[in-house]
């Protein structure tokens, strides 16, 4: 075959590829862009007969506003709880050598992918009911905190170690203490992995369905994604119009979240996994 | 020199408050994560209930409960069921499709590299009831967006083929993972040495396997381990299915859930999240054992 | 302003390494010193130990009349500037400098004044506003000692403070820190693995190796007369030549060449004929001829194998003819000399050391 054929063939390949794999991908989200707008929105995707009237009409639902405000109570604490915690573990971790301190981690790390959420169901839910936890939004952060730090930890860690000691040592020759070594200088020197863990551990908790769904009984203390859940299986005709705006203003968070670190820090594990 | 200074405790923290320090993290760790899974192991020899009963005074029943979850056809299925889930979206589905868009997109810049970047990866960011919901209506028997394309109204998608769907799903929604993981690994992948294969007249295919793959082999497994556990694990096809219809898309977390959580069957629930645990494990140690013969190997 | 004095110092790591080894060492008051030695030789180890950011197992570290053995960094009235300086990038010029003030809860706006002054003193009154990115190596280098200037304590510690900068800049760096020190006056260490750089900055100098002093002395007092092989090979651009011979009489026998023993010492006029020595002679005091008489001695002749200009000289290498190592010499850069001529090299007596056992005679 001539070779400039066989180029030609390969670039419509390529091209026809990436359509397709454009059409897959933008599918199923088409109905999130157009639904919310739509005055009569349908199961199916059309361009919408354009209106905010359903807008209006979710800010009247107390529910919806409700469980939006719920998901950011358990977002922020897990997440405050997250930095928190794994920033001060991580950093000791990267600066004492502890023994068995690798092994740990990889241990911690692998249990976390395997425990969190579904195969350790009944004794969370249980451990939940003995601490009188059931129903309290404390130990629906407590059980993802638990979760996430193990990833969190060994993620940061990543970040200390990455960070030149001479900085630390220079301020430790001028007298700072290691409480004031740990604000003025490791804090500002690892803004950016801060930045991604609580990123991250927002959007797992802003997303997380399960253990919400396990742990809290009364609908006024549950998050989004367990309100938006009955909003499509309890009983009667769903209200498309409610579904399509809640969705929509449901992901805004996330996804404006993620643009603003991915812009601003770039949104990177900083060879957190290694091959 | 201070590069290879053993200790390396720049801030003078010391043992004691090195320890303070990661006091609170570890204490929530053991609590939530560590105590949990050593319950299950108990859990799983008791009759425990939910309600009546067994729910005050549990007692021991040994090895009971697994006997009883190996030799029931559910538990058996559902285990099928998950390897079917686990192989299909995420080890063929997931890995292949991440990695092609990966290898399309790898020497591009600009807007089409850019879009599909950000389709690939809202798909990953969105809420798991959000995107449930999308593919509900996409798949919707009577007004369903997939019906209209092609042409076949009245195909319910998710009873008809509930495991094929919530397998393309599953892929639509974890792809972003592995296509991060492999543009990164990409990048790693000298030019020179691709350049190299090609003045010396490799084809595309041939690039791949002499150049790219034996690079790479170590990103590939480390993708594969974590996509097959996160899969293994993934609660989310329950919110398009429910497990159904007849127990269809029953796989091991959902298994567990409607056990446990609404059966009451606290301790046998128990026992399949152990049964469940002992899989995940077989899962990690199969590519740890890979990746220890990788490294293995003499370097090329 | 103090003197330091370790006694009896020793730093043996975690594994049974021993970084320092039972050093005794006095630095006197407002001394300019070096610690020189290859990687690995203890003399950064020494640097942190003297700074607190290593605890000893063993001896003591006094600084004026102090004993600060068991105290902290930050008690013991040091300033210490890194290799790569430290800064921190979150901060401006002004706020770095001002950094051990605040540490010592100085209020703030003494510590502005304070840093403008210190910045002033040292050429940065422009780049206050500054971070340390948008600086130039130089600079950067200027801020980390107007850092450690600003909190005035009794000792500075430097560790390979020219390292970081390029090769000129080096140069102009080395003038400007040697100045500044000599101003301020403040007893000043500092590590380095750079002879050149510990000769031209150090009012003394202690060449480390393997955790132990080797030679203690002046920079001229090291570069003539290297107290041992190790320092020999060690101290000058071009390394000494150290060629095996045998003591013969007042001469010492190079493989089949005759060449003159030390003038001003009889120590080597004392051994036995036959006894074994090294013979050292550094490239610039060797002569180079491409003619000699075969019967006079106090020539050692060769075959030239490689010719490197130096600039203002050429640096030859000279295969012996009665084999054994080779040795270099130190030219002239008009001298017409071209690769694979035979010529001699000459040793100037005054110049010659001799080694047995590896000790200076």
């Amino acid at each position: 075959m001539n070779e400039s054929v066989t180029r030609a063939l390969t670039t419509i390949a390529r091209y026809t590829a990436l359509s397709l794999l454009l059409a897959f991908f933008t599918l199923p989200l088409l109905w999130l862009a157009f639904a919310p707008f739509d005055r009569t929105p349908t199961i199916a995707a059309s361009l919408p007969r354009f209106t905010l009237d359903n807008f209006r009409q979710l800010l009247e639902n107390p529910q919806a506003l409700r469980s939006l405000r719920n998901s950011a109570l358990l977002a922020a604490g897990t997440g405050a709880l997250v930095v928190v915690f794994s920033a001060l573990a991580a950093y000791a971790l990267s600066r004492v050598r502890l023994p068995g301190r690798d092994a740990l981690l990889y241990v911690l790390l692998l249990l976390s992918s395997i425990v969190t959420g579904t195969a350790a169901m009944v004794p969370l839910f249980n451990l939940a009911f003995e601490l009188g936890l059931i129903d309290e939004q404390l130990g629906v952060i407590l059980v993802l905190g638990g979760g996430l730090l193990p990833s969190a930890v060994f993620i940061l860690k990543d970040f200390m170690d990455g960070t030149p000691r001479s900085y630390e040592e220079s301020a430790r020759v001028f007298g700072a203490s290691p409480l004031q070594i740990v604000r003025h200088v490791v804090v500002p020197l690892v803004r950016p992995g801060l930045a991604t863990i609580a990123v991250w551990s927002v959007a797992q908790v802003w997303g997380n369905f399960l253990i919400p769904f396990l742990l809290l009984r009364s609908p006024e203390k549950s998050p989004a994604a367990v309100v938006m859940y009955t909003f499509y299986t309890e009983g009667g005709q769903p209200d498309l119009a409610l579904i399509a705006t809640f969705s929509l203003l449901y992901s805004l968070p996330v996804v404006l979240m993620f643009l603003f670190v991915s812009s601003r820090y770039g949104f990177r594990f900083h060879g957190g996994i290694k091959s | 020199m201070p590069s290879t200074s053993p200790g390396g405790d720049a801030a003078g923290l010391g043992r004691l408050r090195a320890a303070l320090f990661t006091a609170p993290a570890l204490l929530l760790i053991v609590a939530f994560l560590l105590f949990p899974a050593l319950w299950t192991l108990y859990l799983g020899v008791t009759d425990y209930r939910l309600t009546g009963l067994a729910a005050a005074d549990p007692s021991t029943v040994g090895l009971d409960n697994f006997e009883r979850a190996l030799n029931e056809d559910r538990f058996t299925d559902s285990l099928w069921l998950t390897v079917q889930f686990v192989i299909g979206s995420a080890v063929l589905g997931q890995a292949l499709l991440g990695f092609t868009i990966a290898w399309l997109l790898r020497e591009r810049t600009g807007v089409l590299r850019r879009l599909v970047e950000a389709l690939v990866l809202l798909a990953w960011i969105l809420p798991s009831s959000v995107v449930a919901f999308l593919w509900i209506a996409l798949l919707d028997r009577d007004d369903g967006t997939l019906n209209a394309l092609l042409g076949t109204p009245g195909t319910a998608w998710l009873l008809e083929h509930p495991m094929a769907s919530i397998i393309v799903f599953n892929i639509w929604r974890g792809t972003a993972f592995s296509m991060m993981l492999y543009a990164a690994a990409l990048g790693n992948v000298p030019p020179s040495q691709l350049e190299t294969a090609r003045l010396a007249g490799a084809s595309t295919w041939q690039q791949l396997r002499d150049v790219v793959l034996p690079r790479i082999k170590g990103h590939v497994l480390t993708n594969l381990l974590l996509i097959s556990l996160w899969t293994f694990n993934d609660f989310t096809p329950f919110l398009l299915t429910g497990g159904g219809p007849d127990n269809r898309t029953e796989i091991m977390p959902v298994l567990l859930y409607r056990t446990a959580l609404h059966g009451g069957e606290l301790g046998y629930g128990a026992a399949l999240s152990v049964l469940m645990l002992l899989a995940n494990l077989v899962i990690a140690l199969v590519y740890v054992r890979l990746l220890r013969s990788r490294t293995k190997e003499p370097a090329a | 302003m103090a003197a330091i004095s370790l006694t009896g110092l020793t730093k043996v790591y975690p594994g049974d390494v021993t970084a320092l080894d039972a050093l005794d060492l006095e630095i006197r008051d407002g001394e300019f010193f070096a610690l020189l030695g290859p990687s690995g030789c203890g003399k950064t180890t020494l640097l942190r130990t003297i700074a607190g950011l290593e605890s000893a197992t063993g001896g003591t570290v006094a600084i004026g009349e102090r004993e600060v053995t068991a105290l902290p960094p930050g008690r013991r009235d040091v300033a210490m500037v890194f290799q790569d300086y430290a800064l921190f990038p979150h901060m401006t010029v002004r706020d770095n400098i001002g950094y051990p003030l605040k540490i010592r809860k100085t209020p703030a706006a003494r510590r502005s004044a304070k840093a403008a002054e210190v910045a002033a003193e040292l050429g940065l009154a422009d780049y206050l506003a500054r971070r340390p990115g948008q600086l130039s190596g130089g600079q950067q280098q200027r801020v980390a000692l107007a850092r450690a200037m600003a909190c005035h304590p009794s000792v500075f510690l430097f560790d390979e403070p020219l390292s970081n900068l390029d090769a000129r800049l080096r140069l102009e760096a080395r003038t400007f820190l040697k100045r500044l020190q000599r101003e301020l006056g403040v007893t000043t260490v500092f590590v380095t693995h750079d002879q050149a750089e510990a000769l031209a900055l150090a009012d003394r100098i202690a060449v480390l190796e393997a955790g132990r002093i080797r030679q203690l002395g002046t920079p001229t007092e090291i570069y003539r007369r290297p107290a041992n092989t190790f320092v020999a090979s060690f101290i000058g651009s071009t390394p000494m030549n150290l060629l095996p011979g045998t003591v013969r009489g007042a001469w010492i026998r190079v493989g089949d060449a005759l060449l003159p023993g030390p003038i001003g010492t009889d120590a080597a006029a004392a051994l036995p004929d036959g006894a074994e020595v090294v013979y050292g002679i550094r490239p610039e005091y060797l002569r180079y001829t491409a003619q000699h008489a075969a019967d006079v001695p106090g020539a050692l002749p060769g075959r030239v194998t490689v010719i490197e200009n130096l600039g203002s000289t050429q640096l030859l290498t000279l295969d012996p003819v009665a084999g054994g190592p080779p040795l270099q010499v130190t030219v002239p850069e008009d001298l017409p000399v071209t690769v694979g001529e035979p010529g001699y090299a000459l040793p100037r007596p005054e110049r010659v050391l001799i080694y047995r056992d590896g000790n200076l005679l």
